[in-house]
């Protein structure tokens, strides 16, 4: 027993560093002073200076961050309404509905970009960074759903029983019971999605109009004419910036 | 015809769970300002038509009428009756006071007097000092007390109450009775409370429907179902009751002999008027354990029966003692003498005495 607990130790030790390992070394390798990635010459923070002078890289940032505070909003929109109306369905529609809600998790995120590119067309929506959000928020809406009714469900549905019984209508049980009792998960859901949605690149690539430049596709932009220092700084941001998020998502949660 | 001083008619109420009768026509008529209880084991149908009160379950057939209104298509928030839940169901993001203004904020009381209502609720219950708590820094009892206040506050026609007791621990629960019935007597209202605890429904109610698979068996005051109850069921099931099968074999007068092929003897009986009792007819004779003596003496007392019997085993519970003694191979009888001076407390298991015990004190039903 000892000896397998052991090995598995040492098993997801290595299942960490080879987690982490590149992603420790890009942040390292942000300070590296040379501007050969590969060899190390010292500290610096001058990469990061660089890039809080970098207009493009600012209105990058800028859009992205738009883009995801909209799909976000929108997402939870629509994902705390059909978390909570899907209550009110029988439990087989219930069932065959949150299914439904997995698959666009599973489809490959090309499909999904193609397949709302080609939507857009059809309805000759231009592409811009609305058509972004609106992408945004498809995929959010899932992500939404599935947190919001996880906690839905670990509610006691005494609660709104009592509600109705002491003359709360359908309405008013939503607004001072269900909802404040769902706002870590809401809360949770939305730092997620904002999350995905900052991350987000190949269904910002199909659905991004001219101008509509959101990070992710302003590093793949740069990476096209060569790694730079700079790429690693702006990547180390966003992850440091990633994990914050996600985590705080999972803390307001677990409350 | 509608009972005016009826607070809830009940008539021939039926609910399906798939194939089962979970509650089998069911009439109740409970009187306006009642301590109404409906008593069962679980899975008697008990939930399910307080349930069907509240509006919270539709029933199959039969009608519910409160205050002679009937209730049919009246949602829970609408109906004049409010229930407490077993688990309280307190909303655990609101404080004390946010909980029991909840029903009167909902009515769209004016704010002013949804303060006054709520600290007068809070009173009754005698929670006012802890009105800014949230409900997860109260002890259980307090809970209980909150979600009580929080429905007497709508001032409900009918207060419902499931299993009111059952979370609280056995010290908090018999106090809680004695208050749940000065609390009643203060808000003067009706009270009908689910239970499946024998002792409770007898402490607080003043009258109470036994329940077993879906339908009423008896309803009576306390005293009636456990002086007189009207079948075996509800003899088992209300205090511990002494029983012995046997056929009828004279007659003379109101007076009957019952032989018993269950132990040695025969027993004499007063025959009950409303059921037809003939020779050879079978019945049933109960005796509660209170209302047996242990002798050793070769004569009774006049109008006392006796059988022979030998001590099986002594049970010493402080305030009496239990004994259990044989009648026969198959027939162990419970006994209970007060724990005073008269006790016979020198009897061990093994003595050969009788048991005796008025004859009017008996209980006789027809199989």
């Amino acid at each position: 027993m000892k000896q397998a607990g052991g090995w598995l130790w040492r098993l997801s030790l290595a299942n960490l560093l080879f987690l982490y390992g590149p992603i420790a070394l890009l942040i390292l390798f942000s300070f590296n002073a040379s501007r050969l990635s590969a060899t190390w010459q010292g500290w610096t923070w001058q990469w990061y200076r660089a890039l809080w002078v970098n207009q493009a890289l600012l209105d990058a940032t800028a859009n992205s961050l738009w883009v995801a505070a909209v799909s976000t909003v929108l997402a939870l929109f629509l994902g705390v309404g059909l978390a909570v109306g899907l209550d009110s369905l029988s439990g087989r529609r219930q069932r065959q509905i949150e299914q439904a809600m997995l698959l666009p998790l599973v489809i490959p995120e090309v499909m999904m970009g193609v397949s709302l590119l080609l939507f857009f067309v059809l309805l000759q929506i231009p592409l811009s960074l609305m058509t972004v959000m609106m992408g945004h928020a498809l995929f959010n809406v899932p992500v939404v759903v599935i947190i919001v009714r996880a906690r839905l469900k670990k509610l006691d549905p005494r609660l709104m029983e009592v509600a109705a019984d002491l003359g709360a209508t359908y309405w008013n049980t939503l607004r001072y019971v269900t909802i404040p009792l769902l706002r870590p998960a809401i809360l949770g859901a939305g730092l997620m999605a904002f999350t995905i949605s900052l991350d987000d690149f190949i269904v910002t690539y199909f659905t991004a109009g001219p101008g509509a430049t959101t990070l992710p596709l302003k590093v793949y932009s740069m990476i096209k004419s060569g790694m730079s220092p700079e790429i690693n700084a702006l990547s180390a941001l966003f992850v440091i910036v990633s994990m914050c998020l996600i985590g705080l998502s999972l803390l307001v949660q677990r409350r | 015809m509608v009972d005016q001083s009826a607070s809830i008619d009940i008539a021939s109420l039926v609910k399906r769970h798939g194939a089962t009768l979970a509650v089998d026509h069911v009439s109740l008529t409970v009187q306006r300002g009642e301590f109404f209880s409906l008593l069962g084991p679980s899975g008697a149908g008990k939930t399910s038509v307080l349930r069907m009160i509240a509006g919270f379950e539709t029933p199959d057939e039969g009608t519910i009428r409160i205050d002679g209104r009937s209730m049919e298509a009246v949602p829970p928030n609408r109906r004049p009756v409010n229930l407490v839940f077993q688990s309280y169901a307190l909303f655990p993001h609101m404080t004390v006071a946010q909980n029991v203004a909840f029903g009167p904020t909902m009515q769209g009381a004016p704010r002013a007097d949804i303060t006054s209502r709520v600290r007068l609720a809070l009173d009754m219950v005698k929670l006012s000092s802890k009105e800014e708590r949230l409900p997860s820094q109260l002890s259980g009892g307090e809970q209980q007390r909150v979600a009580l206040a929080r429905a007497l506050v709508n001032r409900p026609s009918v207060l419902l109450l499931d299993e009111p007791l059952s979370a609280l621990d056995q010290q908090l629960r018999q106090e809680m009775q004695v208050e749940l019935k000065s609390i009643q007597a203060r808000a003067a209202c009706t009270f009908v409370c689910v239970t499946h605890h024998q002792e409770e429904a007898l402490t607080m109610s003043d009258r109470v429907a036994v329940m077993h698979q879906g339908r009423v068996l008896q309803v009576g005051s306390p005293q009636d179902l456990y002086e007189a109850p009207g079948s075996a069921f509800v003899a088992r099931f209300i205090g511990v009751s002494n029983e012995l099968r046997g056929i009828v074999r004279r007659i003379d007068g109101e007076r009957a002999i019952v032989h018993s092929p269950e132990c040695v003897g025969e027993i004499q009986i007063v025959l009950p008027l409303h059921l037809a009792i003939q020779v050879g007819s079978p019945v049933t004779v109960l005796i509660r354990p209170e209302r047996l003596r242990l002798s050793t003496a070769v004569q009774g007392l006049s109008g006392e029966q006796s059988l022979a019997a030998s001590v099986d085993k002594v049970l010493y519970s402080g305030s009496d003692r239990r004994y259990l003694v044989r009648l026969g191979e198959h027939v162990v009888w419970n006994v209970r003498v007060p724990n005073d001076e008269s006790g016979r407390h020198g009897l061990v298991p093994g003595d050969h005495l009788s048991v005796r015990w008025q004859i009017s004190d008996a209980v006789v039903l027809s199989e």
